[in-house]
């Protein structure tokens, strides 16, 4: 019996106990023995049904899941190979609903090809942006992504095609291509699953940046909270290296492009594109004033392509199939698709990459399948720590960048967490405080010193002394540092602790949830 | 209550030392070997933190002579980054996620559960070195929190019963 496995090798399936599954069915192959090939693959993105176990077979993938060790003899009896009938057998892995509803651009191939084999990558339509870049100017390059509406995927939504053609614009003896990769923000793990599970696919995005700018050097700055991610793009560099499609001349085109990847040390204000780049020339990760903008004196006081993982990795099929297939896709000015991640308290969490457009409620309901806890779904925090706390009354709202700014929150990098209605309100608005407290560079005033009296505040208003003073104060105080904050840290703060205030005011009142955070 | 704020009070820079002969080799190598990227300093403290389990205070004179920048200079950058220690870690180090989608599903209780079985608080080591407890905002795996990273291997949905069993298996 010959039989072609995939297993994912994503960290939360590793997380979840994928390489104990791997095990179990090499040692279920050997007593049986099968001959095996196990493919180890990034993840579908369905991660309640990690580890997921595909078989190849003449219908296509199957999958099975969650696979733990002791399903695995069970499996090989109901017959595996074929498809066989079993508990967990959850059909051809393209069709399970979840899948089938999405639109992956971006994600086409994770979870479906080995992530360190190039000749994978190269056989599902890898390296074909690459390839066109090579034969267009360095405008036309630019032109393309600017028609195809592509904005920053890492939160600020800016115009990729702008920040690019600033770059090529602004002259220099040298360029630089930055990729910020400090995913920080809680309920995000594209960026990860990304690099993890397709990571040739970043740096082909990284080296078109790096012909549309006229820029001969790429950082991936990676935060050190990633080590799968980080072995795995070590070794998918090498391998590019080796193949000719990193260094000198690449693919013969006399054009040189040379990437490194750079660790980050546990600091969330190293996700600002500033404070990112003061980290990268070994300083304290402090934020930069502004202007200069990165694009005309970045590192090392030299122009500065800085993107978000995604924003990179999405330039490839732009060039591939055009600026019109992208921006098909989306709606308003939010072109294009976004890989929401659903996470925290929801039964189906995971990766939805659908194009703009779509509801909260869709994508809470129909791919999550509400809490996990089976309560319902009281506050879902869209956008990180420093997105608006968005209530049931709001779901309704279509993910889109303007959308969302219009009722005072926003998409940032796509990350949807969910809360059930035990959840306390004031505490998380504390948290927010807090956080902001603890992850300050503490350049500017509104945001090293304000985030340390806010959490004063809330604690002054929980414990009941004079709450009406205490709230005014606190409104006070978000509206500084919202206007005075030097960056997105201190200005956004106020997002998710105003949120929950105006939405949530039964828990700052009530003395029942009146409780500060922690022990 | 406040507990969060004062993770970390300002550390003074500490007198300078002898660096043990054996650290200031493993020193010396990481400074040699990455001296000559721009922007070294982050590479160079990752490779001694990686070399040592953590940065000596005794260190930072002879990395800032290495790489030609002022002892403040390497003392401001490491106390800046949440990752870097200047004392040595327990055995292993558990991290847990404090962030936003781990407490939708009762990361404040593994926390506390954490707290209390092993006696310490964040940033702290139990008596006998087995463990170091650290806060970590946000692992990447929020789909199926509480996560928790021992060593470099990461845990996705730990419960306080999970968390015992996890400990009982380490060395």
């Amino acid at each position: 019996m010959n039989l072609r496995l995939f297993l994912s090798r994503d960290a939360t399936a590793l997380a979840l106990g994928a390489e104990d599954t791997a095990r179990a069915v090499f040692t279920m192959a050997k007593r049986r023995r099968a001959t095996v090939e196990l493919v180890r693959t990034g993840s579908r993105g369905l991660f309640w049904l990690e580890p997921l176990l595909e078989v190849q077979t003449e219908q296509g993938r199957i999958a099975y899941g969650p696979v733990f060790p002791e399903d695995v003899p069970g499996l090989f009896k109901a017959g595996l190979a074929h498809g066989g009938q079993h508990p967990l057998l959850l059909g051809p892995t393209d069709q399970i609903p979840y899948l089938k509803k999405q639109e992956r651009l971006t994600f086409a191939r994770v979870g479906v090809t080995d992530p360190l084999s190039l000749d994978d990558y190269l056989a599902h339509e890898g390296y074909r942006g690459l390839h066109k870049a090579l034969e267009m100017s360095p405008a036309d390059i630019v032109r393309s992504v600017t028609d195809s509406g592509l904005r920053g995927r890492g939160g600020a939504a800016f115009p990729a095609g702008i920040k690019w053609k600033t770059v090529l614009d602004t002259a220099a003896p040298r360029k630089y291509v930055v990729c910020n990769a400090d995913e920080g923000d809680s309920g995000t793990f594209s960026d990860r699953m990304l690099m993890e599970g397709d990571p040739f696919l970043l740096i082909e995005g990284m080296t078109i940046a790096g012909l549309a700018a006229g820029a001969d050097r790429g950082y991936i700055y990676l935060r050190c909270e990633y080590p799968h991610a980080h072995r795995t793009l070590t070794e998918a560099i090498a391998t590019a290296y080796a193949r000719g499609y990193l260094g000198k001349d690449l693919l013969g085109s006399r054009r040189n492009f040379d990437l490194e990847v750079r660790l980050g040390a546990g600091a969330y204000i190293c996700g600002e594109e500033t404070s990112l780049l003061e980290s990268l020339e070994g300083r304290r990760g402090q934020v930069r004033f502004r202007p200069p903008l990165p694009a005309v004196k970045g590192l090392f006081g030299m122009p500065t392509v800085i993107n978000n993982v995604i924003t990179l990795a999405s330039v490839p099929v732009i060039l591939d199939r055009g600026a019109e297939f992208y921006r098909d896709y989306g709606m308003g000015r939010s072109r294009g698709t976004l890989p929401f991640q659903l996470a925290g308290n929801i039964r189906h969490g995971g990766l939805v990459e659908r194009a703009f457009g779509l509801t909260l409620r869709e994508l809470l309901y129909d791919y999550g399948g509400g809490s996990l806890s089976g309560r319902p779904i009281r506050a879902v925090q869209v956008g990180g720590p420093l997105g608006a706390y968005v209530p049931a009354s709001r779901f309704d709202t279509p993910l889109d960048y303007e959308a969302f700014a219009g009722i005072g929150a926003m998409l940032g990098h796509g990350g949807v967490v969910a809360f059930d209605n035990t959840v306390d309100m004031a505490a998380q608005a504390r948290f927010a405080m807090e956080f902001c407290a603890h992850e300050s560079c503490g350049k500017c005033t509104p945001c090293r010193i304000g985030s340390t009296r806010g959490v004063e505040v809330i604690d002054r208003l929980l414990a009941g002394h004079e709450p009406d003073r205490q709230e005014a104060l606190l409104r006070d105080l978000c509206e500084t540092l919202t206007h005075g904050s030097l960056c997105a840290l201190g200005g956004l703060t106020p997002a998710p602790v105003l949120s929950a205030l105006n939405h949530f005011p039964e828990d700052f009142r009530s003395p029942s949830r009146v409780k500060a955070y922690g022990p | 209550m406040n507990r969060g704020l004062n993770e970390q009070p300002l550390e003074p820079m500490q007198p300078v030392r002898a660096l043990a002969q054996a650290q200031r080799a493993k020193v010396l190598e990481a400074t040699a070997r990455l001296r000559e990227l721009p922007g070294a300093l982050l590479p160079v403290l990752h490779a001694v933190q990686d070399a040592l389990g953590y940065i000596p205070p005794d260190a930072v004179p002879l990395i800032a002579a290495e790489l030609n920048l002022s002892r403040a200079e390497v003392h401001g950058v490491i106390s800046f980054y949440h990752y870097f220690r200047s004392a040595p870690p327990g055995r292993h180090v558990l991290q847990i996620c404090r962030a936003e989608a781990c407490q939708a599903v009762g990361a404040v209780a593994l926390e506390k559960h954490a707290r209390d079985r092993l006696g310490i608080g964040f940033h702290q080591t139990t008596a006998d070195g087995r463990f170091t407890l650290e806060p970590v905002y946000c692992l990447g795996n929020c789909a199926c929190g509480p996560s928790l990273m021992v060593d470099q291997e990461l845990h996705a949905r730990v419960n306080a019963q999970e968390f015992d069993t996890l400990l009982e298996a380490l060395p």
